[in-house]
């Protein structure tokens, strides 16, 4: 009888921790995904500022008409290399941090333009755009992390197998975004 | 960087258990002592217990706002402070958070920030205006990912537990002395064991530990504070991935000698540098200290960026960067190439985007 009633305790404190991993499992896979959103949030909230600096700018610098080109098309290839899987995508929005990265080399060369409130407004706020985007990929790789490893340590391991969670992949620069960007000073 | 975070974590908790401890065993003794018997020991444990936990509900509801209300601080929005609002929404992404803290300066010129709040939803971040003008955007992000990771941490809510137990062991210990003082030691009512020579033994052993039973506990009060502080940095770095900030701004810091007008015993804790003394030249920290000495902070995490003390020097911050790994400077790029399990941290953070002007 006494065996009986230790093996149903047994049993229930089992499907409680169960239960708990599982739970636990689930979250961090959500958090997953949230995470990658979020960095789309971003990625959208600087296509979003982008032609306001350009209006901003564009009347003070009638000679740099090569450089607000090259800002605003970086900025339609990333708006639709959305569509186009994450690889792409992130290599258009590098192309895009690299010719803002350029527009801001050239707003050096204006005194009025460097002291206009407007301007400066916009760059804290595009530098703000940037470190979120930053910030963003790292907390998903910082996600990322904690879930593969509650998904490949034991014994967690056990029940991850058994409902199919899956690995998922960091966040990596393609690999020509290691080198240094030239910044064009023309 | 992981490390520091596990180490100071679990010498805060063994510190954390012996002040449990040390609770225990003096309210256990004086109990014996006075009531006779162990049931006395327990039974007045559970009285003071009921009066301190009363009166830090009161303190872990509202305290926030006493604290904002005392030290002078007015909300601000994205609106009027642009720049401070940004680098609180930065760290609040990074961290993960559901939504940022509240966030307020201070309108005086002496250099510090605290942070304060029961847990990430109802928490703030208050800055004064004299770091504002002071450090650059870099070093803010520094200091604001510190004060971040006292919220994350929940450090006021363990600030808070450690104040209970020590403010307990407090009381019994005072409750005993002026009993005894006040001649109570005649009156004991008998137990089983309240014969002669034993109870005199207690009530020795009780009044030994009555006197450096709250010394003790509040030793151990500042360092658990220290070792929150540490581990505020080492998690502050967790967010930014670049101890340089905060530790030039450490730097700054402990170079103006000014305290803090409204800062007061009872707040210095929470701010992050010591408020009330001039802090550059400590090498070791008092006892008393609730904060770990500066050059200390700023030599861990200088040894966190592989650097030396050169790294400090403004100046030096573009050509160290230059010289670290190739990822040097693109914004998206950086914080792509960190992993989360990455070796030491060597990115350092998207820079302003504008790069430095040429003479004009």
């Amino acid at each position: 009888m006494i065996a009986v009633i230790i093996i149903i305790v047994i049993l229930v404190v089992l499907g409680i921790i169960f239960a708990g991993i599982y739970n636990s499992l689930v979250g961090r896979r959500n958090r997953v995904d949230n995470a990658w959103s979020q960095i789309d949030v971003q990625l959208k909230r600087r296509h979003d500022l982008i032609p306001n600096l350009v209006e901003a700018v564009k009347d003070y610098m009638s000679y740099e008409q090569e450089t607000l080109t090259k800002v605003t098309a970086a900025r339609a290839a990333a708006i639709n290399a959305g569509s186009q899987g994450p690889q792409a995508q992130a290599q258009a929005e590098n192309m895009l941090t690299e010719s803002l990265k350029s527009l801001f080399a050239v707003v050096e060369n204006y005194p009025d333009l460097k002291a206009n409130q407007n301007v400066l407004s916009l760059q804290e706020e595009l530098t703000a755009t940037e470190n979120k985007i930053s910030f963003s990929r790292q907390f998903y790789n910082d996600s990322v992390l904690t879930y593969n490893n509650k998904i490949q340590m034991f014994p967690s391991n056990v029940i991850a197998g058994m409902f199919n969670f899956t690995t998922r992949q960091f966040f990596e620069a393609p690999e020509g975004d290691r080198e240094v960007p030239k910044v064009d000073l023309r | 960087m992981h490390e520091q975070i596990r180490r100071n974590r679990r010498a805060s908790w063994l510190l954390m258990g012996f002040v449990v401890a040390l609770l225990a065993a003096l309210g256990f003794v004086i109990g014996m002592a006075v009531l006779g018997g162990t049931s006395g020991g327990l039974g007045l444990l559970g009285v003071f217990g009921i009066v301190a936990i009363a009166w830090s509900i009161l303190g872990y509801y509202s305290g926030d706002k006493m604290v904002l209300a005392v030290s002078g601080a007015h909300q601000v929005t994205h609106d009027n402070e642009p720049q401070l609002f940004n680098v609180v929404e930065e760290m609040t992404i990074a961290a993960g958070l559901p939504h940022a803290p509240a966030v307020y300066v201070i309108e005086e010129p002496a250099p510090n920030a605290f942070a304060t709040g029961r847990d990430p939803q109802h928490s703030s971040i208050a800055v004064t205006r004299g770091m504002m003008q002071m450090l650059d955007r870099e070093e803010l992000q520094g200091v604001v990912a510190h004060e971040m990771s006292h919220i994350r941490n929940y450090d006021i809510r363990f600030a808070t537990l450690v104040g209970i137990l020590v403010g307990m062991i407090a009381l019994v210990a005072d409750f005993f002395l002026r009993w005894s003082f006040w001649g109570g030691v005649g009156r004991r009512r008998g137990g089983g064991d309240s014969s002669g020579n034993a109870g005199a033994i207690m009530l020795v052993v009780a009044l030994v530990l009555a006197i450096l039973a709250p010394l003790a506990a509040y030793s151990v009060q500042f360092a658990i504070s220290r070792r929150r502080e540490y581990l505020a940095d080492a998690s502050g770095v967790e967010l930014t991935r670049n101890p340089l900030g905060l530790a030039r701004a450490l730097n700054d810091i402990a170079a103006d000698p000014r305290p803090l007008s409204h800062a007061n015993r009872a707040t210095a804790h929470l701010y992050i540098a010591n408020p009330l003394k001039n802090k550059k030249t400590k090498e070791v920290s008092g006892v008393f200290d609730t904060h770990p000495p500066i050059q200390k902070r700023i030599a861990i995490l200088l040894e966190m960026a592989h650097v030396g003390p050169e790294a400090l020097v403004p100046g030096r911050r573009a050509a160290v960067a230059a010289g670290d790994s190739a990822a040097a400077v693109t914004a998206g790029a950086a914080g792509a190439s960190s992993r989360a399990a990455g070796p030491a941290p060597h990115d350092p953070p998207p820079p302003p985007a504008v790069p430095p002007a040429s003479p004009a």
